[in-house]
């Protein structure tokens, strides 16, 4: 046997292993019932939001009037013309909160969880490197980021078609697009909403490092989110305030002008990968070196 | 390394605990590094992109200013960044729904071009303009998670508020179609067109030097007023080698800082934009307004908040402290010329009450605002902006103008 055919039929069987990790991480997830719950939450917001408008235009009236118009979330006043607004609705409502809450649960748990149950040596005891599990850790968090927010998009694209006309629809910008293309782009921004959700994922990871207790992990990846939002809102912080990485999500909104201002998207894509790099590796720096005493 | 590999004390084991300490500490470094990256980064990369000032052939300042006039730029679209700063008191929300408030009372459409565009009148704000020929333009005003557009495609002109789902919608002759194009504000083509009107013996007007803006190679017009007692530093012009479209206008006040107005295409292409973009239908569901007067539409357009510096205010900004409130503007009189003229008129009322007549808090509110001024002329109040200031005196005469504090009183007194 050759030395390269050695070192292959080495590889293969990590590489191999690698999968099956991330298998078995991502089946642990998905099958616990605090993220059936946490989902099911996610996907109840558009089914209140359709039926709430649903119910306030049924005697013909538009969303809004009578209060000046402009209340309640991006594209709210759309919906009646299109179900398919209802997607953006729905995201530009749970993007806020409601994800990053759910992400910071599921982050903050990644490694605090398995230390406070105790299940984090026997983790480690298999030969499978810290490094590695803390990837796999990140790659669930992530998946979990597209799930949550594919979940909502579809269940608000349900309740759209059910509830609401389909059919072409007019951008933002006032020029009409096909409902093929609609529903390409609310693809695209349902992708692009993961993606903004990756900078707290990488967040929550990293505090998810510092402690052993799951709870602490979870709150304080919340409080943090909270804390963020508000600073956010407060205008005499503007110099700072794009940097914070929740700064540019609601720029997924300018996929839906004609032609696309790709500006703040590419700003918000840059922020995310910043924070993910800088808080992955701290996490990376944290969870290698640490000591396992549970 | 096993969980409990660090349980060894030992005298070999102590000393490759300090060993492996300093290599714990050591991973900190990466992210420390990719922060100090990043920071490096978001520094160096804009300085480093400024590529420096393009070489141009010289041009005189008159030569320039016939090619702006020239300029006949036919198929275009881009990106306008204008930023507004009179200096006015902070009112937060309270003017923009002072505003809006005023343009719902009109005709009760918040896609009505009036009360839109008045929103440019401060901070920052994002355009996109689109043109193709005569007949097609379209205005964009970027919101958050919405838009504002004003669409214009033939006889059609269409307002579209996509937050509120509101149509604007007006016919005119398709001949307005060139006139309306040169009066679209808070372009930096519109505005510099206003301020070249200013032009005369009162103004020096020089080229200096070159400037890159939205990837283009462009002179750089300076406009400065030779007259002492205004309060216009400078106005700088960016006009574009090539084509001589003014890409973007800098009003800088006489008591420096920041600039008062600051537009300018971040991004420009000259080619033509496609068809769709002047296409519009009413959403189903949308309201729409329509507005009968042909000409009506027109009317908005001037309405705008364009800096028409010759008369020395903004017809934007129907003066909401600047004048006195819901007076007429019968008997205007413009004192001086260039750029300290200063217009007068009477409103005929006893002027702003002060605080201790008027009672009540918005008196008080009023005073708050301006500075007691006296002179041969009586006492009054002046209202001060970074560009725009105001004497209003106690017998009711209101003199406006971009003049110092101390002209205005000057102007008073020879009154």
């Amino acid at each position: 046997m050759s030395q390269a055919e050695a070192a292959g039929s080495l590889r293969a069987p990590r590489l191999l292993w690698t999968f099956g990790l991330l298998r078995s991480e991502l089946l642990t997830t998905f099958r616990r019932w605090r993220t059936i719950a946490l989902l099911a939450v996610l996907a109840g917001v558009p089914i209140l939001v359709g039926i709430a408008v649903k119910i306030e235009t049924s005697g013909g009236s538009s969303v809004g009037e009578g209060r000046g118009g402009g209340g309640g979330p991006a594209f709210i006043s759309q919906i009646t013309n299109n179900g398919l607004f209802l997607v953006f609705t729905a995201l530009a409502a749970t993007l806020p909160f409601f994800l990053p809450m759910a992400i910071g649960v599921i982050a903050g748990d990644a490694i605090a969880g398995e230390a406070n149950s105790g299940t984090l040596r026997y983790l480690l005891v298999a030969p499978a490197g810290r490094t590695r599990l803390l990837l796999t850790k990140y790659a669930t968090v992530m998946a979990f980021c597209l799930v949550a927010t594919l979940v909502v998009a579809v269940s608000a694209l349900t309740v759209g078609a059910i509830l609401f006309p389909l059919g072409e629809l007019t951008t933002i910008s006032g020029t009409q697009i096909s409902f093929t293309e609609g529903l390409g782009r609310a693809l695209l921004i349902a992708l692009i909403v993961a993606v903004s959700l990756i900078g707290v994922a990488a967040l929550g990871l990293f505090v998810s490092t510092l402690t052993s207790s799951g709870i602490a992990a979870m709150a304080t990846t919340v409080g943090l989110l909270i804390t963020i939002q508000i600073l956010d809102q407060i205008p005499q912080l503007h110099a700072i305030q794009p940097y914070f990485f929740s700064h540019y999500w609601l720029s997924f909104a300018d996929l839906m002008r004609d032609p696309v201002y790709w500006d703040d998207l590419v700003k918000n894509l840059e922020i995310q990968a910043l924070y993910a790099a800088v808080f992955g590796s701290a996490a990376w720096a944290r969870f290698t070196a640490k000591d396992i005493t549970a | 390394m096993a969980p409990y590999e660090s349980d060894d004390s030992t005298t070999a084991g102590e000393a490759d605990d300090l060993r492996a300490g300093r290599r714990k500490a050591a991973r900190y470094v990466v992210p420390v590094a990719v922060v100090g990256v990043a920071a490096a980064t978001i520094g160096l990369v804009p300085a480093l992109a400024d590529s420096g000032d393009p070489n141009l052939p010289k041009i005189s300042a008159q030569q320039l200013i016939d090619k702006i006039a020239k300029s006949d730029v036919q198929q275009m679209s881009g990106t306008v960044k204008i930023t507004t700063d009179l200096g006015l008191p902070n009112l937060g929300g309270l003017e923009s729904s002072l505003t809006s408030g005023a343009g719902k009372s009109g005709d009760g459409s918040s896609a009505d071009p009036t009360s839109k565009l008045t929103e440019l009148a401060t901070g920052t704000h994002t355009l996109r303009v689109a043109a193709d020929g005569q007949d097609r333009q379209k205005l964009s005003l970027l919101e958050n998670a919405a838009e504002y557009s004003i669409i214009h495609n033939g006889k059609d002109v269409w307002g579209y508020d996509s937050q509120s789902n509101e149509v604007y919608h007006s016919t005119g002759p398709a001949g307005a179609a060139k006139q309306r194009k040169e009066d679209v504000p808070a372009t930096p083509q519109g505005l510099t067109k206003d301020a070249l009107k200013s032009v005369d013996d009162t103004t020096s007007v020089t080229v200096e030097g070159t400037a890159q803006v939205a990837g283009r190679d462009a002179y750089r017009l300076v406009i400065k007023p030779k007259q002492s007692g205004s309060t216009v530093g400078q106005i700088t012009v960016a006009v574009d080698s090539k084509t001589g479209l003014p890409l973007k206008f800098t009003l800088t006040p006489a008591s420096g800082g920041a600039a008062v107005i600051d537009a300018g295409f971040t991004q420009v292409s000259f080619a033509a934009p496609s068809a769709s973009t002047f296409h519009f239908t009413p959403p189903k569901g949308a309201k729409v307004t329509e507005d009968k007067q042909g000409d009506h539409a027109k009317g908005h357009f001037e309405g705008g908040p364009k800096a028409d510096h010759k008369a020395g205010k903004f017809p934007g900004r129907p003066g909401k402290s600047d004048e006195g409130p819901g007076k007429g503007l019968d008997g205007l009189n413009v004192l001086g010329k260039g750029w300290s003229s200063i217009a007068t008129f009477d409103t005929g009322g006893k002027g702003i009450p002060s605080g201790s007549k008027a009672g009540g808090q918005f008196g008080g509110f009023l005073d708050s605002l301006g500075d007691k001024v006296s002179g041969k002329f009586g006492s009054g109040t002046v209202f001060k902006t970074r560009l725009i200031n105001a004497l209003i005196t106690d017998k009711g005469k209101v003199y406006v103008g971009a003049v110092t504090k101390d002209a205005l009183v000057k102007a008073a007194n020879a009154g």
